[in-house]
């Protein structure tokens, strides 16, 4: 705490007689350490955004020369729980945001109490992404590949009566009108949106997943202590993953639950 | 601690700049209230300007997350460039594929109506399958099934 204080105070010059406990020996001062981390994390951010590029484009490019069978696809996803599931990360962006102001300022037991928080909605978000894969497993609205989606174009799967078949009836009656031509199209477009809506969402889902064991370790690190003004690197990183992650969702939730 | 979290109230002392928890709220807030119109937004019909004002409310607050959460507006400018520089990549990423695919949807469609009789889709889809213990048995086991 004392070389926190001086390192604060006059950080241009006295960095050689007492070395601060976190600076790593390849760094001159805590500030270009943490420089040097904040550089490598914004980097990798970047390539996380062009990573994630790809799945995107592959979204607009389908949907510009599909814009009405996107429309017919998205009704099939439930909008209050794409809704929940914004507040729910939005939340846990803002107790991640916190939490870097709790290490910043040594407030190790708010910290720990914001990563948890941080920790509980992330749980939530998966727990009704589940909610949602599973109704859509059980409703045959999967990519066109699996052997139980209503979209497989050789052996389309057919629910039983009155058994998981709210959708498919819905389905039935808008593409059954259709010449033959339309509707191979429209269902070919509908298999390729689920198979873009499972890529996006599941990528999504496990950049979550990756943040929840991170967000744990850290805790563990908060738990001993360890964090305080001049050393809540980890937790700063932690958090600006963790908001990359929200700003994905940002973005997916109105390009795929709110263009019915 | 009290002389340090003074401290680092100041830009230029200490490692990173600390944000006031009614700065963080607020942003929350505003987050939120953005969420709530672009729900209102997306379920009204708004004369095809539905994709932009939902793409401009995301950006607004994807804007708000990185300038505050991510603490860009206090960063070294570098990381900003860096990132702006990536999505302006994006952008020419899905310009220049929009407008590739674009001249070939022509021969994609024709294609795909040449393969119709291929598709299973060709024939209407089928109603759902009955129960199969309808008709002759009423012993109750459908339940169990579910």
């Amino acid at each position: 705490m004392t070389t926190a204080s001086a390192d604060a105070h006059g950080h241009h010059g006295d960095h050689g007689h007492d070395h601060p406990e976190h600076l790593a020996h390849h760094f001159d001062t805590l500030e270009q350490q943490f420089d040097s981390c904040k550089l490598g994390m914004w980097a990798f951010l970047l390539t996380e955004v062009l990573f994630f590029s790809g799945l995107f484009v592959a979204y607009a490019t389908l949907r510009a020369n599909n814009p009405e069978i996107f429309s017919l696809a998205a009704s099939f996803l439930d909008t209050k729980w794409g809704a929940i599931n914004t507040v729910v990360l939005l939340i846990s962006s803002f107790t991640a945001a916190m939490s870097v102001r709790n290490a910043q300022l040594g407030e190790t037991s708010k910290l720990k109490a914001n990563l948890i928080i941080t920790l509980l909605c992330a749980g939530a978000f998966m727990g009704i992404k589940y909610v949602e894969y599973s109704h859509k497993w059980h409703a045959g609205l999967l990519p066109p590949g699996l052997e139980n989606s209503m979209f497989n174009p050789e052996n389309p799967w057919v629910p039983e009566a009155a058994h998981h078949d709210i959708d498919y009836l819905k389905l039935q009656a808008e593409v059954n009108v259709m010449t033959p031509e339309e509707r191979v199209h429209t269902m070919t477009t509908l298999g390729r949106f689920f198979g873009v809506y499972f890529f996006l969402t599941g990528l999504h889902g496990v950049h979550v997943l990756i943040g929840i064991g991170v967000i744990t370790w850290v805790l563990f690190r908060a738990n001993r202590g360890e964090f305080g003004p001049d050393n809540f690197t980890a937790v700063d990183l932690t958090a600006l993953y963790w908001h990359l992650v929200d700003l994905v969702w940002i973005f997916l939730f109105p390009l795929l639950y709110l263009i019915a | 601690m009290t002389a340090q979290a003074h401290d680092s109230h100041d830009d230029h002392h200490g490692l990173g700049h600390v944000l006031p928890v009614k700065m963080l709220a607020g942003v929350l807030g505003a987050l939120l209230f953005l969420t709530l119109v672009t729900v209102i937004t997306g379920s009204t019909y708004l004369y095809g300007f539905d994709l932009a004002i939902a793409m401009v409310i995301a950006t607004t607050k994807a804007t708000l997350v990185c300038a505050i959460f991510m603490h860009l507006r206090w960063d070294k400018g570098f990381h900003t460039f860096a990132f702006i520089g990536s999505v302006l990549f994006v952008g020419v990423f899905l310009a220049y594929t929009l407008t590739d695919t674009k001249q070939y949807q022509g021969d994609i469609r024709a294609y795909s109506i040449d393969e119709t009789a291929n598709s299973a889709f060709a024939a209407p889809l089928q109603d759902p399958i009955p129960h199969a213990h309808d008709g002759d048995d009423h012993s109750g086991e459908e339940a169990v099934d579910h």
